[in-house]
């Protein structure tokens, strides 16, 4: 048996970062993880990420996957692969699989961060191939390259299902529709939108109820549910699809810390009853990120920093002074990730009807995954607008309190103001003149912020927007301008499509429209593509 | 298919070496290293194995060594999950009938 201060089970975003932080405080410390490659579900995050700057805000999530893999290996973390913990038990020990044999190890405090496993619904053929999890989909375009299929059914709306959607499009696959449940959007309105200009149909209140095909999938048939989301007869509905992609929701992996004795509770899942620093009703016994309940990975890296302060300060690695201002600020960093309408206290809530600010929220944006125009003015980040700004501006497509604020900081001129707390809407300041630099638009995770300008020409009208497509077009090249239903709106032509390092594989595509479609055009398709 | 260009990943495999596997004694092609599942659908292959009790299809679903329904015969031993065991040149993988390759 060998023994260790610290053992993390996991080596993703919450595992790393509380064995980073254990080695700040000379905590002898090992992290065990099943799989080839460290950094858990991180290398197939291939979209901006939320918060603030603090929080790693507008970094890609695979970047801050190579970032976790940086700074464990300069604090001298020592990471098991291949290696599945099979046991945990009360006095600390541990059972790993490691080449085909058993090995045997204890430490003083042990930190769970085994994170969570895809939801699944069954349905008439749903073994077949072809049906697959939203994170298989993720795994084999994102890190594998191959396209898992060429036109695919997207099942659940949440933000696993609106992100991964995006990646099909972006890795040049279909995606034939999204279909949910329930009546309204799981995820960020932004990443809904984002996915709708595009032209995938939202039909919410709908589920998948059959995979067609012999040997592989042909097609799916999906139906509107009624309100207790049984199938009604009479509108099912044929999708030409290879592939049906589940992204139904996670579920802890908290099985060990039931093995453990640790107390559990049904949250939406099996999770472990925790105090403020993650510590199970078994002393020394810790749950970090997705296992102690679902997240994201911005919080698990910080409830992974939180239970490692927290065992560095139990086992006497950590003075009280350094353990009560760690304490404060990952508490501080958490709380800000925790506030706005998807926060955890919110979860589930279907009764918000208008922001911290008191705007009305966009009910279209919840059923069809995109705003009306008439519903955009109402906003801050539209402001500009409704005052007829003469000259380019940022339009700010924003609607729900998310935890987020690169777009503040983007800005060099002072155009934009979100404020201290980071889930308010941002404001468009007027009396500052934006120079059209588009840092805004490239910075924006959400992608909802556009350049707009009336006063292109006489006639015309230009419309910035980010693109993260190939190939990117060049200027001169005709198309539509789609509207945020995806639906083709107007003629239009590409005045340019910047890209610079800074702006992070977002390009800024500029487009020229009639001077009418300003508030209208906002994605491009080129002619015959 | 494969993924050529990349709109934030760029290319895949650069410098990868492509070695020969065979799929129930057909040959095929794959980049060395990446699992055999990501070799397979690259190929087009959906179907890893059948059901011992009703003989249905069954192939790639979670792609992280989870779910174990990609499981294959590789090299003569059954019940590997290709989606997390890396490509060898020369692996022989077979399509798996129950636990067992077709007799």
């Amino acid at each position: 048996m060998k023994r260790y201060d610290l053992i993390v089970v996991g080596a993703g975003p919450a595992g790393l970062s509380a064995a980073i932080e254990a080695a700040k405080y000379g905590l002898k410390t090992v992290v065990f993880d099943e799989n080839a490659r460290p950094g858990g579900q991180l290398f197939k995050q291939v979209h901006k990420f939320f918060g603030s700057k603090e929080h790693k805000a507008k970094i890609r999530g695979f970047k801050i996957g190579e970032q976790l893999l940086d700074d464990a290996e300069k604090a001298g973390v020592e990471v098991h692969l291949n290696a599945t913990v099979s046991g945990l038990f009360d006095c600390k020990e541990i059972t790993v699989i490691e080449n085909e044999a058993m090995h045997h190890y204890k430490a003083d405090a042990i930190i769970l961060a085994t994170g969570a496993r895809e939801n699944m619904i069954p349905f008439e053929g749903w073994t077949k191939p072809g049906v697959i999890g939203a994170g298989a989909a993720q795994t084999m375009m994102n890190l594998h390259g191959v396209q898992p299929g060429s036109r695919v059914l997207m099942v659940g709306s949440g933000n696993v299902g609106l992100v991964v959607s995006f990646q099909l499009l972006q890795a040049g696959i279909e995606v034939a529709a999204i279909v949910d449940a329930a009546p309204r959007v799981g995820g960020y309105g932004v990443h809904a939108a984002k996915v709708a200009r595009c032209g995938v149909p939202f039909y919410l209140s709908h589920t998948v109820i059959k995979a067609e095909g012999d040997d592989r999938v042909t097609g799916a048939v999906v139906a509107e549910v009624d309100s207790h989301f049984k199938p009604i007869p009479g509108t099912e509905m044929h999708l030409d699809v290879d592939t049906i992609c589940m992204a139904v929701g996670l579920s802890p992996m908290s099985q060990l810390l039931s093995m453990a004795g640790c107390k559990m509770q049904d949250k939406g899942g099996i999770v472990p009853i925790v105090n403020e620093y993650r510590e199970t009703s078994i002393k020394g016994i810790f749950a970090a990120g997705d296992v102690g309940g679902i997240e994201e990975a911005s919080s698990a890296m910080i409830t992974g920093k939180i239970t490692a302060l927290a065992a560095a300060y139990e086992l006497g690695f950590a003075e009280e002074k350094e353990f009560r201002e760690g304490e404060t600020c990952y508490k501080a960093s958490l709380a800000q990730l925790h506030e706005g309408m998807f926060s955890p206290a919110n979860k589930g809530r279907t009764d918000l009807t208008v922001t911290d600010e008191g705007v009305l929220l966009s009910q279209n944006l919840l059923k069809k995954g995109y705003l009306d125009l008439g519903e955009i003015m109402r906003f801050p980040g539209a402001a500009d607008e409704v005052k007829k700004v003469h000259g380019i501006h940022p339009v700010i497509e924003c609607t729900q309190n998310i935890p987020c604020n690169p777009c503040q900081d983007a800005c060099k001129f002072g155009c934009i103001a979100v404020g201290a707390d980071i889930t308010r809407l941002p404001i468009v300041n007027p009396a500052n003149k934006c120079t059209g630099c588009g840092m805004c638009v490239a910075s924006c995770s959400g992608q909802a912020i556009f350049l707009v300008n009336d006063d292109f020409s006489e006639t015309e009208a230009s419309v910035t927007l980010p693109y993260e497509f190939l190939p990117y077009p060049e200027p001169g090249t005709k198309g539509m301008a789609l509207g945020r239903d995806g639906k083709a709106v107007c003629e239009a032509e590409v005045v340019s499509c910047r890209l610079s390092p800074s702006m992070d594989h977002t390009a800024l595509l500029t487009i020229k429209v009639p001077k009418e479609m300003s508030m209208t055009a906002r994605f491009f398709k080129a002619v015959g593509v | 298919m494969r993924i050529e260009n990349h709109p934030i990943l760029g290319t895949f495999h650069e410098g990868g070496q492509m070695v020969t596997f065979t799929l129930d004694g057909k040959e095929m092609q794959g980049y060395e290293g990446e699992p055999i599942a990501a070799a397979l659908r690259a190929a087009g292959v959906m179907t890893h194995r059948h059901t011992l009790k009703r003989d249905e299809p069954r192939g790639v679903f979670c792609a992280i060594g989870r779910c174990t329904d990609c499981v294959m015969i590789v090299d003569g031993k059954p019940n590997i999950r290709t989606c997390i065991t890396p490509l060898k040149a020369g692996m022989k993988v077979q399509t798996q009938y129950g636990i067992k390759a077709k007799e």
